[in-house]
């Protein structure tokens, strides 16, 4: 947080309430209208005793992408459960791991973590170590045989991260860059 | 269905055994938290394969708790257990 | 053949294929060598199994207000369980109990004495 605190109201931001609201209602399992109240004044609650510092994020969604992002995030998952379970019932005297560091390109917290967690719930690779200040993520890939695998793995990191760009657009243009 | 829910059950079981052979062998700290991990998950899909088995939803709830647990636990576990590991721990951030 | 039975037949192979993938994520916790190894392995039911099950159980109940708990498990479950795996794999890389032999390629260790950066919350 910036060293001037920002004033109580600064925090309350209207995707964070909704989203509240509606866990509310869903646990309640009771789309009434007194229970919307209730969840919105305890979301309010919330959101002034538990304050965050707000994202910058200027998030511009693009439908099309998101659908692909999501789709080929889930063919991805299948794939590679697939593939864990295979290495895992064959022989595992020589299985290689390697840790891979990757560069994001994009100088954004919220790109950064979008990736990070995207590829994490892909089985298969974890994310060990993160640091903001040069926007380098530590990941650790399970069944990497060789030094072309390292370089797969990587690019497949990128491609992802150019997935989400693409479906929130925050930073279009620091990809173009660096891909020209 | 009957007959599938039942198999998975068995199914479900056989993973819960090999997993307390992980958490009871398991040489540190952490490879027992993997272990509680995947059982917290395991434990969910025994839940609803009950919910399924009776059409009932009032072990819904349980499965939301459950969920929540295992985060909060592994997290914890993670956060609390570096230097108290039972191999040679050599912290690396002294 | 009306439409309760289709959904009742998704429903079971859903089931069956998400206790299928928790028996092989189960397994491998146990094989595997490493503890790394066995986190990979311990990711899959917590992702794909899981969702097929609740899945299942969806078509299975076929009631929406058990749909919204279901749909915020599995997002309870999608957001959470890389933040705990993260942690973990922290962890156990810092206390220095990663098996070196089986890495062909790591580039943190290398670089692990210099971060002197504040981690956690900024």
């Amino acid at each position: 947080m910036s060293p001037q605190r920002m004033p109580r109201h600064r925090t309350l931001q209207w995707p964070m309430l909704v989203w509240l609201t509606l866990v509310w209602l869903m646990l309640w399992r009771d789309f009434t209208l007194g229970n919307a109240v209730s969840g919105f004044l305890v979301a309010l609650g919330v959101c002034l005793f538990f304050p965050l510092p707000p994202l910058r994020m200027h998030l511009r969604v693009r439908p099309v992408a998101l659908v692909w992002l999501l789709v080929r995030f889930l063919w991805d998952v299948v794939v590679s459960s697939l593939l864990v379970a295979k290495a895992t019932l064959g022989p595992t005297k020589n299985l290689r791991n390697a840790v891979v560091e990757v560069n994001l390109k994009t100088p954004s917290d919220f790109v950064l973590t979008v990736v990070a967690e995207m590829i994490c719930l892909i089985p298969g690779s974890l994310a060990v170590e993160a640091r903001r200040s040069t926007h380098t993520v530590f990941f650790h890939a399970f069944d990497v045989r060789d030094e072309a695998g390292v370089e797969i793995f990587r690019q497949r990191v990128l491609a992802q991260e150019r997935r989400v760009v693409r479906a929130f657009g925050t930073h279009i243009a620091h990809l173009e860059e660096a891909s020209s | 269905m009957t007959v599938v829910l039942y198999l998975c059950a068995g199914m479900l079981g056989l993973a819960a055994l090999l997993l307390l052979a992980r958490m009871t062998m398991g040489p540190t700290m952490l490879d027992r938290t993997v272990a509680l991990d995947v059982l917290t998950a395991v434990g969910i899909c025994a839940l609803a394969l009950e919910a399924a088995l009776h059409r009932n939803t009032t072990t819904l709830p349980i499965l939301l708790v459950l969920t929540l647990l295992g985060f909060v636990g592994s997290v914890s576990i993670a956060r609390f257990s570096r230097g108290s590991d039972d191999i040679e721990a050599e912290d690396s951030e002294s | 053949m009306n439409w309760t039975t289709v959904a009742d037949v998704i429903a079971a192979a859903c089931m069956l294929s998400g206790a299928t993938l928790a028996l092989i994520a189960a397994i491998g916790v146990l094989r595997l060598p490493d503890l790394l190894s066995r986190m990979h392995a311990a990711t899959k039911p917590q992702v794909l199994g899981l969702l097929l099950v609740l899945t299942g159980l969806g078509f299975r109940l076929r009631d929406p207000e058990a749909i919204g708990v279901l749909v915020l498990v599995g997002l309870f479950q999608l957001f959470t369980s890389p933040v705990a795996n993260h942690m973990v794999g922290r962890a156990s890389f810092r206390a220095g109990q990663v098996d070196h032999d089986r890495l062909i390629v790591d580039e943190l260790s290398d670089c692990l004495p210099q971060m002197e950066e504040p981690r956690g919350a900024p």
